[in-house]
């Protein structure tokens, strides 16, 4: 395929990938808002008013940045797992896999479909703390970049589930088992300050906390670790995700017999 | 000569120890209407996977006009168009979407796209279901889907499996007709098919797969020579107590108005017919007892091959 024509390809499997979220509105879009809303009026508005302030800044302020990303790690992994999962288990996925079109282009295809679900999410649930607090944003740039890079990295584990998922529950499990737990330990609702030595030292073998963390300094400019670390992290998941989502892409006896 | 498919020595093993296919050598000629035949679980429908690279090849080599699916896979396959067995479309989406997408993923520019999608769906029947959802199409309409799909992207080579499964007459022979047009503006068409009528009104060569070997692959025409005996099935107009002597070799009695004649190669129907008329038996109608190529299918494969699988 000539350059175009993988362009051509990218952009058919990115439409369809948005057209199908976008259908499905109610089950894509509508419940991050409603649950993350529930987050605001209940630990932010009703708890947070108890606690005070978190960092030197008040709570709530604090929570935001936390569910916001928490909203586009699970958008962009359920895209993809979702999607990826059901046209594997429905068959459509063949259409793909008996087409010219390179695997790294229906790769980097589905990983977009996941980022524009997971931002789309993202900016639904900023616009609802608007309604909670003012927020004010300390760096664009680092907000937009942690957050289009969180997108992409739990858009690739999403594929690497959906390629290893043989049922609807294996496609459930991680999210549940691993994914939950990994974000409400990584930071979102507290600062890692208040947790003792060990559980300090713990925490920061959870990469969710340090995507949580960069995103934060985003708005507020305070983070509980170092950003250049933050960034490497996030980097080399990504590397490392894209490179097996690639292998497996190519090679999965779970694709291809 | 130039092929629009080579296989040489085409094996696959699956992975829980499965023999699906044992060296197969087959050759279609550019141009052909090709029939791969053989029983349930024979190979076809592997070697049909490993040419859409649903199925990796454990060894041999494949060629789609001359290209090696091993050197420039992606070249090769989009000289391919599949129509698979089972229905692998997202039932949520449209034809319309079904048929445009396909043609995105093969590099084909959105209005190209559109103007063809209108074409296959209008040409196979289905421009009015456009926006309806795949799901709710009849099986014969989702068939004419996956055909439309296939050839979206103007395959040089079709290969069709199964493609009027579950399909009733009307339909099937309407689809027989299209693609006898589809075949005759020079895309090779390779078909299996249960339905051996129907390789024989359409193609002209031919292959038999069997336990994953190829059995048979020659013309249409040269295996329906190698036929040594049809059966015929007669209607009488009155009822018979028993079979003349000179009929009795050949001759059988289903019941007392119906009487089955074993007709050699080397025999003449006049003959039977004028002993028939000596015996004062008169005959209203006649039919073939089984397709001619059912014969020679099941000489071929075994009759346990094909009750067995």
């Amino acid at each position: 395929m000539t350059p175009r024509e993988q362009w051509i390809a990218y952009a058919t499997i990115v439409l369809k990938e948005i057209t199908r979220f976008m259908r499905i509105w109610q089950q894509t879009l509508v419940p991050p808002a409603i649950s993350t809303l529930l987050y605001f009026v209940i630990f932010g508005n009703l708890i947070g008013k108890r606690i005070g302030q978190m960092d030197g800044f008040d709570y709530m302020d604090f929570l935001v940045p936390g569910l916001i990303l928490m909203a586009v790690i699970n958008a962009s992994y359920q895209n993809v797992v979702g999607s990826f999962f059901g046209a594997k288990w429905g068959k459509s996925l063949e259409e793909l896999l008996v087409s010219p079109t390179p695997n790294s282009v229906i790769l980097l295809a589905y990983v977009t479909g996941g980022v524009a679900r997971g931002l789309l999410v993202g900016l639904i649930v900023t616009g609802i703390s608007l309604l909670f607090t003012d927020l004010n944003v300390f760096s664009i740039v680092m907000l937009t970049s942690v957050a289009i890079l969180t997108a992409i990295l739990f858009a690739l584990a999403g594929f690497i589930n959906a390629i290893f998922a043989k049922t609807f529950d294996d496609v459930t499990m991680v999210p549940t088992f691993v994914l939950l737990p990994l974000t409400y330990l990584g930071g979102v609702f507290y600062s890692i300050h208040l947790l003792g030595d060990f559980w300090q030292q713990l925490s920061k073998a959870n990469p969710i906390l340090y995507m949580v963390n960069a995103f934060r300094y985003g708005f507020l400019g305070i983070s509980d670790v170092s950003l250049s670390i933050s960034f490497a992290m996030i980097g080399s998941f990504i590397v490392c995700f894209f490179a097996l989502s690639l292998y497996l892409l190519t090679h999965s006896k779970r694709l291809r017999a | 000569m130039k092929f629009a498919l080579k296989t040489t020595q085409l094996s696959k093993t699956y992975g829980n120890g499965v023999t699906a296919l044992q060296g197969v050598d087959l050759a279609v000629p550019q141009g052909d209407f090709y029939a791969l035949l053989g029983p349930n679980g024979a190979g076809k429908s592997t070697v049909i996977s490993v040419l859409g690279s649903l199925v990796i090849k454990t060894s041999g080599r494949v060629e789609v006009f001359g290209v090696d699916i091993d050197n420039n896979f992606p070249q090769a396959k989009s000289f391919l168009g599949v129509v698979p067995q089972e229905f692998n479309f997202n039932i949520f989406e449209t034809p319309l979407q079904i048929v445009r997408n396909q043609a995105g993923y093969y590099g084909i520019d959105r209005r190209t796209a559109l103007a063809r999608t209108e074409k296959y769906l209008t040409l196979l029947g289905l421009w009015k279901k456009r926006n309806d959802q795949a799901g709710q199409l009849s099986g014969g309409m989702k068939r004419r889907l996956m055909i439309a799909r296939a050839l979206v992207h103007e395959p040089r080579l079709l290969i069709l499996d199964e493609p009027t499964a579950g399909v009733d007459i009307e339909i099937r022979r309407s689809m027989w007709d299209f693609l006898r047009e589809i075949n005759r503006s020079g895309t090779t068409i390779i078909l299996t098919t249960h339905y051996l009528e129907e390789a024989e009104h359409l193609c002209r060569n031919i292959g038999i797969i069997d336990s994953g070997k190829l059995v048979e692959n020659t013309s249409m025409r040269e295996l329906l020579r190698q036929l040594h005996l049809e059966t015929y099935v007669l209607d009488l107009e009155r009822p018979l107590a028993t079979i003349p002597v000179a009929l009795d070799e050949a001759a059988r009695l289903i019941d007392p108005t119906t009487l089955e004649i074993d007709i050699k190669k080397e025999e003449h129907l006049n003959d039977f017919y004028r002993l028939l008329s000596d015996n004062d038996i008169r005959v209203n109608s006649m039919r073939n007892k089984a397709n001619r190529l059912e014969e020679l299918f099941i000489s071929r494969v075994g009759p346990s091959s094909v009750e067995g699988k």
